[in-house]
């Protein structure tokens, strides 16, 4: 139990990590949903199911969504703007 | 050894606090900046988790076993619960935020946005 | 200030941070060993007084729901402020997506097996979600994880149709009353505890016996309301963003003419 809550807690250090380091934002936002999905993991080997609850579906799901759908709208507005120049 | 392990969760906590914040400062894109923050406010999970817990105990429902078996506060549980949900949303609000500050300042690199115009 | 000068500034800065601070949680008792009483107390009493046996559900709306009003609250204001933000302005122009010059050429459908593992998968995660909300006194669930899974249910149609199905099942004016509904009726709940001569958000229900589903008083009235307040603020959230970013034509129309 104790092996079980050391190498989950090292493995969201390394992600945390991973995260911050990535400059692109489009790498990113996959490296924020493993990192989502590694957290709750971590959330539910700590004997708290109800916010393991929580964080899959807004860590998972939701969140890089939302990200995604804002990547799109810029790189639209990027082109447009560059096309009328 | 004891000493490691009693510690580790709040390392861990300091350790992606001080990372994200080093992803704040030194950002050149908005959407990644933002994405930073998530990670800062991951570490205040980690922070109330280490506080409440206790080792060998299970989770705090008592469907299926008796009232008197050990287990962890569910307190800070409450607390991280409402806040992971508040979470997605607020980082929303700043996501419509970065859509605006790009088509009014038509930059999204924080280095370019500095100046405030009225 | 140079950037170079500012990120070694910081990184001082950080590096005294992370000492004074996991200085100050050394004095702390230490992982696993929780000392504190109050939660002890709360798993020992909360089965009886409340008839509740998810103590975390319990404490979420009930021991302290005070603070999960405030919370909600946040919620709602700031899917209200990124809805603002985002809604259709007067000098906004509709642009054309500038790769878009094929007219006669639609988008590829999307693929079967998407479609199919969407579908079959659509009634379960509905089912699901309700069964989150209803049973939040009784086991792991409650108001807020049962509403973001049921806001993942016009996400998955969006998924394996397109979007004119996702506009067709959802609209804003349902979306933006039930959130309402959701949100004020948690603070009526409490104004209701007054009538009966108690306190704001006392609770007023009886209690019934424990382990059924309709136990726990007033607990299961105002997380079925914070399910749909999360649910349909979630939902809100989603029709803003896609109506920023999908500009719809229908087959036949001329470019600059139509609608988003």
């Amino acid at each position: 139990m104790v092996v079980m809550q050391v190498t989950i807690l090292i493995f969201v250090a390394i992600a945390g990590g991973a995260v911050v380091f990535t400059r692109n934002p489009l790498n990113q936002v996959m490296g924020l949903s493993f990192f989502g999905l590694l957290l709750a993991i971590m959330f539910f080997i700590f004997q708290a199911p109800d916010v393991a609850f929580s964080q899959i579906v807004v860590g998972a799901v939701v969140i890089p969504l939302m990200v995604l759908l804002t990547l799109i709208k810029l790189k639209t507005k990027e082109q447009s703007k560059k096309n009328d120049a | 050894m004891h000493e490691f392990l009693r510690m580790l969760p709040f390392a861990v906590s300091a350790w992606l606090f001080v990372a994200g914040l080093y992803g704040i400062v030194t950002s050149r894109h908005l959407v990644h900046l933002i994405m930073c923050l998530v990670v800062v406010q991951t570490s205040t999970y980690l922070l109330l988790l280490g506080v409440g817990f206790k080792a060998g105990a299970t989770a705090p429902i008592f469907a299926d076993v008796p009232v008197g078996t050990p287990a962890v506060d569910p307190i800070t549980h409450a607390l991280m619960l409402t806040d992971i949900v508040v979470e997605a949303t607020v980082m929303a609000l700043l996501l419509a935020l970065t859509i605006q500050a790009k088509e009014r300042a038509g930059s999204v690199d924080p280095e370019e946005l500095r100046i405030l115009r009225g | 200030m140079t950037r170079r000068f500012r990120n070694l500034f910081f990184l001082a800065s950080a590096a005294g941070f992370a000492v004074f601070y996991l200085w100050g949680l050394h004095l702390l008792p230490g992982f696993g060993h929780y000392p504190g009483p109050y939660g002890d107390v709360l798993n020992a009493l909360s089965v009886y007084e409340r008839h509740a046996t998810d103590v975390i559900t319990a404490v979420n709306f009930d021991y302290r729901g005070f603070d999960t009003l405030g919370e909600e609250f946040i919620l709602f204001t700031s899917v209200m402020g990124a809805n603002l933000l985002l809604r259709k302005q007067k000098d906004d122009k509709e642009e054309d997506p500038p790769l878009d010059l094929a007219r006669d050429r639609l988008a590829p459908p999307t693929s079967d097996a998407v479609r199919v593992a969407g579908l079959a998968l659509l009634l379960p995660i509905v089912v699901f979600g309700i069964y989150t909300v209803t049973h939040g006194q009784l086991t792991p669930g409650g108001g807020f994880q049962g509403g973001v899974i049921l806001a993942s249910a016009p996400l998955i149609i969006y998924l394996c149709g397109d979007y004119e199905n996702f506009k067709r099942i959802t609209s804003h004016v349902v979306a933006e009353v039930a959130e309402a509904v959701g949100a004020g009726g948690y603070a009526v709940t409490g104004l209701i505890s007054f009538i009966f001569g108690y306190k704001y958000l006392q609770n007023f229900i009886p209690l019934g016996q424990t382990g059924d589903v309709f136990s726990g008083g007033t607990i299961a009235l105002i997380s079925a309301l914070t399910g749909l307040e999360v649910a349909a603020g979630i939902v809100l959230l989603m029709i803003s963003f896609f109506r920023q970013t999908l500009v719809y034509r229908k087959p036949g129309e001329e470019r600059g003419d139509h609608h988003a």
